[in-house]
Formats: structure tokens, C-alpha cells, sequence
């Protein structure tokens, strides 16, 4: 019952664009972090795969997994600043 | 439903002044240049030739953590003279992200732009006065057209090799840190406001009040959670500037044939395929 009249208070064209700005940041971020989510898995995966082959080369591998895995995130980073750019500018 | 207010943006990280023009932000910076280098002075001045103990212990550590897991995997040997440089940025941005998990303090001075977007200016003005020393006015030509470039691509590859590493480089290291310091700081506030709201429920009190718990249990997995971020932040951009320095200090090789990469037991050289 709460929430049907929250629905039916909220026409407010004020609120509305609220509203539409808070789905459009919702969405920036989660399509955002899509394509790292899916980057990121594959890169420490494979790293552990080689970790696990050979061992001896394990702190290279660690090296190089942080710094691939700070360029993918940085993508997903993006998306959150523009999260934070449409909810609050 | 829960009478839950998320404050202001500027509420989370704007705080009143203490003084005009300097905030609890610049305080958290300055403590933090000023703890990092009371720890080496003190252990400095500590007797070299005995075994480590205390600060000294803690100081040593550091910087064998530099040389070994950011210097020599990214510029090798020769970098090894810039071990002061990256152990004052590792300490001063890892002691800046700190305090977003320390009670009442609670705000990471990284997550405001200031304090990344200076760090990695110096850090892009470093690493092209490193490639100008090194290479000379030829750097500028290797940063546009790396070797072994086919003539048709270079102009294509001139654009996007110019535009990663002048503007990309800088804008991606500062947003880097301080939207993940933000998002961290965000998280904390979310949860800590939702665990408020709902031990303080003013209906159905015997079912919100127990559920209360699970994001208070969240609230101290994301603070453990935190505490690696801080680590990994401040290791990650450490080790992003040694990339950077050390691609410029070498170039992209063009003294070496291109095959050199491929050499077995060529440990020590990272890949140079991250160094965009």
C-alpha cells in the first residue's frame, strides 16, 4: 500500500527529473562495470593459470595481473564518475 | 520507507573549514607528509649495523618492497636511483588513503581531485623531463611513432599514441585513485547510514531492528575491504609511475630489435606492451 502511493505522489516534474537523472546514473555505472567485470575476471583467471604452471614466475605474473587489472578498472572508474556527475551536478 | 536521507554530496566531503583556505583535507595531507617523514628520519638516525628493530624494522621493510616489487620489475637496474622518489609517493598516498577507515577521522584525502591530479602532474612532468633527458628531442618523435611502425599507420598511430600517453596517462592515474578512494568513502556512508536507519526504525521495531546487523556486518567487511584498497591504490599508482619513468628512460627500444622482448629468462624487463 506504501509503495502505490509513493507511485502516485511522484509526478511532481521536479521529482520526475530526479527521478529519470538517478535511473540514468544507475544505468551509467551498471553498464559500466559490465565490460571490466567481465575483463577483470579473465585477466586474474588466466594469471592464476599461469601462476599455478609456474610458480617460479608468480611475482612477475602478480606485477603484471595489478597493472592490467588497473587499466581495465579504470574504465568501470569512468562509469562511477559519471554516476556521481549525473545524481549530484 | 526508512526514512533513509543520503546527505548531500558535500556533506560526505567538504568539512568545515579549521582555518580559511585550509581544511580537514589539506590537514590529512599535511600529517601525512609529516608522519611519513618523522618514520624514515627516526629510522634513519637509528645504527645501521646492528639487526633492525622498531621503526627501523618497518622502514627497511618498505623499502625493500619498493625495489623489489615496483622498481626492478618496471625500470630494472637503472631505476633503482629512484627509489626516494617512490617511497615518499607510496608512503604519502598510502597514509592519505588511510584515514577513510580510521574512526572520526573518516575521510581519505585522496578522494577529493586535489591531491591525485597534483600527484600525477608531477608525476607526467617527471616522466616527460625523463624522456627529454635520456633521449633527447628524439623522444618525442619514439612517444609518436614507436619502431617498427608501417609507414601507412603512422599517422593514426602518431594520434593515438599521443593522445594516451600526454592526456590519457595523466587523467587516468588521477581518476583512478580518487574514484576508487571515493567509491570506498561512498560504500561507508551507505552502509553506516542504512545500518543507522534501520536500529532506528520507528515501525515494525522487533523485524528491522535485528535486521539492522546485516549491513552493520557489511560496514566491517567494507572497512577490512578498505584497508587493502588503500595498500593496493597507493601501490598501484607507484607502480604506474615506474612504468612511466622507465618507458621513458629506455624508449620503446630502439637500440634493440623488436625480438628482444621475446628472450627467455629475460626476467627482470617487464612487458612493455602495459606501458601505454
Amino acid at each position: 500500500m506504501e509503495a502505490v502511493s509513493l507511485l502516485v505522489q511522484a509526478v511532481d516534474p521536479a521529482d520526475a527529473k530526479n527521478a529519470n537523472a538517478a535511473i540514468g546514473a544507475g544505468f551509467a555505472y551498471g553498464m559500466a562495470a559490465i565490460g571490466p567485470g567481465i575483463g577483470i575476471g579473465y585477466l586474474v583467471g588466466k594469471s592464476v593459470e599461469a601462476m599455478a604452471r609456474q610458480p617460479e614466475a608468480a611475482g612477475m605474473v602478480r606485477t603484471t595481473m595489478f597493472l592490467g587489472i588497473a587499466f581495465t578498472e579504470a574504465l568501470a572508474l569512468i562509469g562511477f564518475v559519471v554516476f556521481i556527475l549525473l545524481k549530484f551536478a | 520507507m526508512f526514512a533513509l536521507e543520503f546527505p548531500p554530496i558535500n556533506a560526505l566531503l567538504r568539512w568545515k573549514d579549521l582555518f580559511p583556505t585550509f581544511n580537514k583535507v589539506a590537514m590529512i595531507a599535511v600529517a601525512a607528509a609529516l608522519i611519513g617523514s618523522i618514520i624514515f628520519l627516526m629510522a634513519g638516525s637509528r645504527d645501521g649495523t646492528k639487526a633492525p628493530r622498531g621503526v627501523r624494522n618497518l622502514a627497511e621493510t618498505i623499502v625493500e618492497f619498493i625495489e623489489d616489487q615496483i622498481i626492478m620489475p618496471t625500470m630494472g637496474r637503472a631505476g633503482l636511483g629512484w627509489t626516494p622518489f617512490m617511497i615518499s609517493l607510496f608512503v604519502f598516498i598510502y597514509l592519505c588513503n588511510i584515514p577513510g577507515i580510521i574512526p572520526i577521522i573518516q575521510m581519505p584525502a585522496t578522494a577529493r581531485i586535489a591531491i591525485p591530479l597534483s600527484l600525477s602532474l608531477l608525476v607526467w612532468v617527471i616522466f616527460i623531463g625523463v624522456g627529454l633527458k635520456h633521449q633527447g628531442i628524439k623522444y618525442f618523435t619514439h612517444l609518436l611513432w614507436p619502431p617498427g611502425v608501417p609507414t601507412a599507420l603512422k599517422p593514426l598511430v602518431g594520434v593515438i599514441e599521443f593522445l594516451s600517453t600526454i592526456f590519457i596517462r595523466p587523467f587516468s592515474q588521477t581518476v583512478r585513485l580518487m574514484a576508487n578512494m571515493l567509491a570506498g568513502h561512498i560504500l561507508l556512508v551507505t552502509f553506516a547510514l542504512l545500518t543507522e536507519a534501520l536500529v532506528q526504525a520507528e515501525t515494525h521495531k522487533l523485524f528491522f531492528i535485528p535486521l539492522g546487523i546485516m549491513p552493520f556486518l557489511m560496514l566491517v567487511f567494507l572497512t577490512l575491504f578498505e584497508v587493502l584498497v588503500a595498500f593496493l591504490q597507493a601501490y598501484i599508482f607507484t607502480i604506474l609511475t615506474g612504468v612511466y619513468i622507465g618507458s621513458s628512460m629506455e624508449g620503446h627500444g630502439d637500440d634493440h630489435p623488436v625480438s628482444d622482448h621475446a628472450e627467455p629468462g629475460h626476467h627482470a624487463e617487464p612487458d612493455r606492451a602495459y606501458a601505454h
